[in-house]
């Protein structure tokens, strides 16, 4: 028999992540700071849309693009919160999540040859996504020193005459990393030289707690060549829902709906019923979320500056990025260690790419009583290792 | 703006000490100390009680709700007949309320027998009182917006990115 497999699919390397969770998994009593994705459950008034819709039996497929009314909910959500126009007709789509709009982007934007910015730490899906559309993907290591945000410079250095288009991850997962406005100006300068096209997967949004969160799409000149990423998971807690858009402008997004017409069909009906519901009446929930995980995380900012733990405070997202590089361990040896004899479960930098080595993920979509129980075994942890 | 992130932290736990506050809500422990002490004297936090599920515990405790319709004198607001009743300990809350009647009175006993016979002889027999129709509690579901059932454990999967 012949092989049955793509050289190409063969060659990317499992999610570096997922090894780790086997072993967490199979730990008895052990307790995690490892998720990435919201404790709360979805607010009940969106929850009952979605039970009324399928009531209602609509249990249709939608156009391939979406419902109108929804498409219609997000150009306003949109207006609202970043002040940015798009047209419902033809420069939104709604998408299985945000990760088909990263997928569906670089399909559309990308030949075999072309080089994919993509700065790390991030999330694990960039590089293969952007490996199977024959991509060549660049990296750019971004650096604890400058607060883990791309510069221009670091920008300027990766691009070469085949970049064609940048990822950019802000508020990121898994540093909690924003970039302000002053930083989107200083790279926004470099992308217009160079002639780049950015995927700015801004899921985190709403996750913002240094002022009000912004989209690169603001800054003059980018909305033209910028697709734009976001959803429900987040913000609204609605992960399995599996509901996410893109925004582009018609001529890019012609081409993804085109991808996603054939791949996809269109996304689940019942999840994009209960999302109009939530674009409606949803922002005094993501408000009280949103405050919610801003207490927690100077909760743990707090902790981690008592035991002396070394981090940059990060403003975006719910994670905080701690470095470990003091107890001269990897970051992989430091979570299987931590996880041995503390049975907590986070994860190591590196699973989010090379330049995430010496530094953790801690997610804090956990109550604070939950997180009191861990930070207590964290710190017990780190004071055996200094006096190891 | 402060007072209000205090208020909603400390609602749904009052065990919140003052240094936790400060750390959470990215303040100072003066400040808020000082905001939480005005705020009991300008009776906006006027105590900090215990969510308790008394069901769960050998205390046999009995909660009714009681409509009561009463009349009114000349010059004589409800403030008088409302203070004559919620001065009897056993009347855990008294409200004023629009439509079909006037007074909503929660009542707490060791037993029915106890809250009818409070009914029958106090409450009823008050001159200014025209009716009551007593409801007794047989559960609690949810209470000061907390929900009684137990939580379902985490079921998200330890590790996802």
């Amino acid at each position: 028999m012949r092989n049955p497999l793509s050289e190409k699919v063969v060659t990317i390397k499992p999610s570096g992540i997922r090894r780790f969770f086997d072993i967490a998994s199979e730990m008895k009593d052990a307790i995690s700071l490892g998720v990435g994705e919201p404790d709360f459950d979805t607010p009940w008034h969106i929850r009952d849309e979605g039970i009324y819709s399928l009531e209602k039996g609509r249990t249709f497929y939608t156009s391939n693009a979406g419902l109108k009314e929804l498409k219609v909910e997000i150009a306003r959500y949109l207006k609202r919160r970043i002040g940015v126009e798009y047209d419902h007709n033809h420069e939104i789509m709604v998408t299985v999540g945000g990760s088909e709009g990263i997928d569906i982007a670089l399909r559309a934007m990308i030949d075999p040859g072309d080089e994919v910015l993509i700065p790390q730490p991030s999330y694990v899906s960039y590089e293969p996504c952007a490996i199977l559309t024959g991509a060549k993907p660049v990296i750019i290591e971004l650096k604890a020193e400058n607060e883990f945000r791309l510069t221009a410079q670091e920008l300027r250095d990766a691009v070469t005459e085949k970049s064609k288009v940048l990822v950019l991850p802000f508020p990121n997962n898994p540093t909690g990393a924003i970039m302000e406005r002053k930083d989107l100006e200083e790279i926004a300068k470099v992308i217009e030289e160079k002639d780049l096209f950015v995927i700015s997967d801004e899921i985190y949004s709403e996750l913002s707690y240094k002022g009000d969160h912004v989209s690169i799409t603001q800054i003059p000149g980018m909305r033209e060549r910028t697709v734009l990423i976001n959803g429900f998971s987040k913000a609204y807690a609605m992960t399995g829902w599996r509901l996410g858009y893109a925004c582009a402008p018609e001529v890019i997004l012609k081409q993804m709906l085109k991808i996603h017409q054939f791949a996809i069909m269109c996304a689940p009906t019942t999840s994009q019923y209960a999302a109009v519901e939530a674009l409606r009446n949803g922002d005094e929930d993501v408000a009280r979320m949103r405050d919610a995980y801003n207490q927690r995380r100077r909760f743990l900012m707090d902790a981690f500056k008592n035991m002396g733990l070394e981090c940059f405070e990060p403003y975006g997202a719910f994670y905080v990025f701690p470095c470990i590089r003091e107890f001269g361990m990897t970051s992989e040896e430091f979570a299987m260690a931590f996880l041995e004899e503390e049975k907590v479960a986070v994860v190591p930098g590196t699973a989010f790419g090379d330049s995430g080595e010496g530094f953790l993920r801690i997610s804090y979509a956990y109550s604070i009583e939950n997180l009191k129980v861990a930070i207590k075994r964290l710190e017990k942890f780190i004071t055996k290792l200094r006096n190891r | 703006m402060l007072r209000e992130e205090i208020l909603t932290t400390i609602e749904k736990n009052s065990r919140v000490d003052v240094h936790e506050l400060a750390v959470r809500l990215g303040s100072t422990e003066e400040m808020i100390a000082d905001e939480m002490a005005r705020m009991e004297e300008e009776g906006v936090i006027c105590g900090y009680h215990t969510m308790i599920d008394w069901e769960k515990t050998s205390m046999e405790k009995v909660t009714a709700l009681i409509e009561v319709r009463v009349t009114l004198q000349r010059g004589q607001g409800f403030d008088n007949i409302a203070e004559r009743i919620y001065m009897y300990p056993e009347v855990k809350s008294v409200y004023l309320i629009s439509g079909g009647y006037d007074l909503l009175v929660t009542l707490e006993g060791r037993s029915i027998k106890e809250v009818s016979t409070f009914v029958s002889d106090k409450l009823s027999t008050m001159e200014n009182v025209l009716s009551t129709a007593t409801h007794f509690i047989l559960k609690k579901y949810k209470d000061h917006g907390t929900i009684m059932a137990k939580k379902a454990e985490d079921e998200r999967q330890m590790i996802t990115p």
